[in-house]
């Protein structure tokens, strides 16, 4: 992070309340103590997120006194996208992917951070830690900088950009113990307790509003479930779990048998769908 | 059903146990995916959707019949390859109670010394393959090689598929005595050699019934308990300043992580390049101040004395300090499809400074299978050479040997921003200690002002053919004749002398244009108006030009003639030369000439301007930029 605040013009920290960006701005209060971090955070609101982020994402910025951008993408809003009515590829697309570069070009950043981790996918694992973008926000995968010891070159010309993940070497469990070890708060949707639940294509998703119409058989159960990653409501699969506080759930990490993203219903969507949405500039 | 369950105290456990980062390396189908695969599942790190999965693919890709192929699990680096994609380096992570791992693995292609050079750099230890029917191949001089040049000094030597040599004790022990004789020659330290089977899993994490024999540990136990914390903390003290923290006026930290040693408060130390000693006042950080901090960790200082510190210093023991040079000898792994050519300016990144550089002598470059020396004017892509690298200020550094963070840099091309070499400094080069720059009393200013003129550097770029030397010469006359002092400098002019060791190969192009560059520059210095024509068929040694005097005074005029048109003259009967194979390196035939993109000045001399009417265009642009 000092890295990119010595070398970038103007950077950015997504900040996607997750767990993983909770930890990274953690990581960023402490770099740069006694000063602030030297860059604002930004927040791509899809408007789908579940209202307890949105809760937590503003409290957290208050009680560290930092700079938000929040950005949703109008255009999106204005035609109604949503992930019910459109399906899950074109909801992120247009609503998370589209509107990161609208935001990106909007301020003119040309170096963003991102909570990624290279256990999370497959794919994931060649990721570079400076991930270089073209100036069409477009990740060319023959076009990378060989990362050697602990240089970073994030050099880039007018409209280029890097997007930078400090996390890549952390795994699921790393986060959980780095929570636990330095008391670092996180939304309490990662923790069980009674929900209202419907069961759909074998995920568990959550009424969080009245945008959800359910079918005559859906009914609602409450069901206590955690959710081990965050996103769009209607997108995230809950786990039936007793997992309460954090050391619950570094005990229950420990044991799991599902990798992190089985809940994701945007993983599933295609094959090989990550590799082609980090080509067309999903983080 | 992959997990083990877990009691209250692993916990713990889980939480401060090391980590170790090791690299895998082996020749395509030694068994690196298996061996991989095998770990990652033996250490139930496959979950049960991805279980499912490969049950699914292993029944319709699997080279192992009804078995689960584990080689399947992780992603196979190959595909990628066919789509044309460069990975460099995929990481995996597991672990087990004692450890957390970080697995680099590349491809075991010959092409990838670039890529093993990359995982090699963060690894502490490195796990090379070798099949127990084939023994040690060519590959595995290459892989030891570099293994040893980026500073590992721990190999395991995993001699894999036991279970077709019939768990031969004398097979492998052949193979272990052929590689610590090599490991002895390439300079690597620690050897442990495992006889094992990723397929069926003997000695990879459970000790073989079938191979008793084996008296040292499995794979993966040693993996555990392998001691490679290199005694960094027993080294001098260095922090390469990363960022300096400013909040206001009364604060002023310097941001970094710790590369060797430990420092406390009130400790000595110097920060260089500028000299300057003072003590430690305190070790900040959110949770309240260190009393002491040790290499790995990233700190802010703040020093006693104020002391303008800035990114790339070095702040190191005082009685213990680096080496403070503006020239070393290195390796360099070339990472690039444009070759490294010695004479054209480079960006090098080492701890934090970004200075120029420049290769200045290519001694030899390494035969990476047979360790050979052999003469060399480049290096290619993969290739290693042994080079004297010059910077355009000190910087202060270690040997790589010593130090991997102060001692280990990064090439940049300037012009694409891309990373194109990397490089372990050797030693500093004594010359560059002994050579100051002499300051004198008059100066460019004092010069120029005799002259009642502004000096500057006209650089002609253009075929051969073009009109450039034309062009130049009714300039200067008119220059004279309006009582400026002028100099030309001619391209085949200059080749008669100064220049005349030199051919037309890239490498000697490059030479060839800094030679002059440098010779305009004292002329610059000299107050004069310096006219350069010269094919100069690359950018990146025009800009290294135009970045040796100030930016005013560098105008670039490209004489843009059709190559048609320069062919149809050709005035010294070189192109027709050219065509008929007698030279091969003409610029525009056989050699690229590389446009400017943003030249000052460009003109057009196909004929349809007088080239007194093109000399007149020169004179308006100096008139505009005030020069005359
Ligand atoms: N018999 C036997 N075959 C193995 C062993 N390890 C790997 N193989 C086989 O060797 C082939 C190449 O293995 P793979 O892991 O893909 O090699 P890589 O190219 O080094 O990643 C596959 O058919 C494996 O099943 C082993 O220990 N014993």
């Amino acid at each position: 992070m000092r890295e990119v605040a010595a070398q970038s013009a103007k950077p950015v920290m997504l900040y996607s309340i997750g767990k993983d960006s909770s930890v990274m701005l953690h990581l960023a209060m402490k770099a740069f103590y006694p000063s602030k971090p030297p860059f604002p955070l930004l927040h791509v609101d899809t408007t789908w997120k579940f209202r307890e982020m949105i809760a937590f994402r503003d409290q957290r910025v208050k009680d560290l006194g930092l700079n938000l951008i929040v950005h949703i993408n109008q255009d999106g809003l204005k035609a109604g996208i949503g992930p019910f009515t459109h399906g899950s590829a074109v909801h992120t697309d247009v609503m998370k992917t589209q509107a990161l570069r609208q935001a990106l070009d909007k301020y003119g950043f040309d170096a963003a951070f991102g909570g990624a981790r290279r256990d999370e996918e497959k794919s994931r694992a060649k990721e570079r830690i400076f991930s270089f973008r073209t100036a069409s926000h477009r990740w060319d995968p023959k076009n990378q900088r060989p990362e050697l010891w602990h240089i970073f070159n994030g050099r880039v010309h007018k409209g280029e950009s890097i997007r930078v993940f400090p996390l890549s070497n952390w795994t699921e469990l790393d986060i959980w113990q780095y929570v636990q070890a330095e008391n670092i708060p996180v939304v309490p949707l990662y923790f069980a307790k009674p929900r209202p639940i419907v069961e759909r294509d074998g995920a568990l998703i959550m009424v969080d509003d009245d945008r959800m119409k359910l079918a005559p058989a859906e009914k609602p159960q409450m069901k206590t479930v955690r959710f081990r990653t965050l996103g769009c409501y209607p997108l995230t699969g809950a786990v039936e779990s007793d997992a309460a506080n954090v050391d619950d759930i570094v005990r229950e990490t420990l044991a799991a048998t599902q990798s992190e993203r089985q809940g994701r219903v945007i993983d599933h969507d295609q094959a090989g769908s990550m590799e082609k949405k980090k080509q067309e500039g999903y983080f | 059903m992959q997990k083990a369950a877990t009691s209250g105290d692993q916990t713990a456990a889980q939480a401060d146990r090391g980590l170790l980062k090791f690299l895998t390396c082996g020749s395509v189908d030694d068994g690196k995916s298996t061996l991989i695969g095998r770990l990652l599942y033996d250490c139930k790190l496959i979950y049960d959707d991805q279980m499912a999965a490969l049950e699914n693919d292993s029944a319709r890709f699997g080279t192992v019949g009804d078995k689960l192929d584990m080689a399947l699990l992780v992603d196979g680096l190959q595909a990628e390859r066919e789509q044309g994609i460069t990975i460099d380096v995929a990481y995996r992570f597991f672990a087990t109670e004692r450890r957390k791992f970080v697995v680099a693995d590349t491809p075991g292609h010959e092409q990838y010394t670039r890529n093993m050079a990359t995982g090699a750099s963060t690894a502490d230890l490195a796990v090379l393959l070798v099949d127990a029917r084939k023994g040690l191949l060519t590959q595995t001089h290459r892989h030891s090689f570099i293994v040893s040049l980026l500073g590992i000094r721990d190999v395991v030597l995993a001699v894999n598929k036991m279970d077709l040599v019939g768990w031969d004790q004398a097979t492998f022990e052949e193979i272990a005595a052929d590689y610590r004789e090599l490991a002895g020659r390439i300079g690597i330290p620690n050897v442990a050699a495992i006889p094992l089977s990723a397929l069926t899993g003997d000695n990879v994490t459970r000790p073989s019934d079938k191979m008793r024999w084996h008296k040292g540990p499995t794979l993966l136990a040693h993996l555990e308990t392998v001691d490679v914390a290199s005694d960094r903390a027993a080294q001098p003290f260095r922090l390469p300043v990363q960022w300096v923290n400013r909040p206001n006026a009364d604060f002023r930290g310097y941001c970094g992580t710790i590369a060797s040693g430990r420092i406390k408060p009130k400790d000595r130390v110097v920060v260089l390049p500028s000299g300057q000693t003072t003590q430690v006042k305190s070790i900040v950080t959110m949770d309240g101040e260190l009393p002491e901090a040790v290499a790995g960790r990233a700190v802010t200082l703040t020093l006693t004395d104020e002391i303008d510190a800035s990114r790339g210093d070095i702040v190191a023991a005082e009685t213990e300090r680096p080496v403070l040079a503006d020239q070393f000898a290195a390796h360099v792994v070339w990472m690039n499809d444009a070759q490294m050519l010695p004479g054209r300016s480079y960006l090098l990144s080492l701890g934090g400074n970004l200075v120029n550089a420049q290769v200045t002598n290519l001694k030899h470059k390494i035969n990476v299978n047979t360790l050979e020396h052999t003469a060399a004017k480049h290096l290619d892509l993969n290739e290693i050479g042994e080079v004297n690298i010059a910077l355009d200020r000190a910087v202060a550094f270690d040997p790589y040997s010593e130090n991997r963070d102060t001692g280990g840099f990064i090439l940049i091309d300037r012009l694409t921003n891309a990373t194109v070499g990397c490089g372990m400094i050797q030693f500093a080069l004594r010359r560059a200690t002994n050579v100051h720059w002499q300051a004198t009393k008059i100066d460019k200013a004092a010069r120029a002002g005799l002259k009642h003129q502004k000096p500057c550097v006209l650089w002609f770029t253009g075929l051969s053919g073009a009109g450039k030397s034309t062009v130049a010469d009714l300039v200067e006359q008119s220059l004279t004749r309006a009582g400026r002092h002028t100099i030309i400098l001619d391209g085949d002019n200059v080749r008669h002398g100064l220049n005349k060791d030199l051919g037309f190969t890239d490498e000697d192009r490059v030479e060839n244009i800094r030679r002059v560059a440098e010779v305009a520059k004292l002329m610059v210095q000299a107050g004069l108006i310096v006219l350069v024509s010269f094919i100069s068929p690359f950018r990146s040694e025009r800009r290294m030009a135009r970045e040796m005097v100030e930016a005013d005074e560098f105008l670039e005029i490209h004489i843009d003639t059709p190559l048609e048109v320069c062919e149809a003259r050709d005035p010294k009967g070189l192109y027709k030369l050219a065509r008929a194979g007698k030279l091969p390196n003409l610029t525009g035939i056989g050699s690229a000439y590389e446009k400017p993109e943003h030249a000052e000045l460009v003109l057009t001399a196909d004929g349809t301007k007088t080239p007194e009417a093109l000399a007149d265009d020169v004179l308006a642009l100096l008139k505009s930029r005030s020069i005359i």
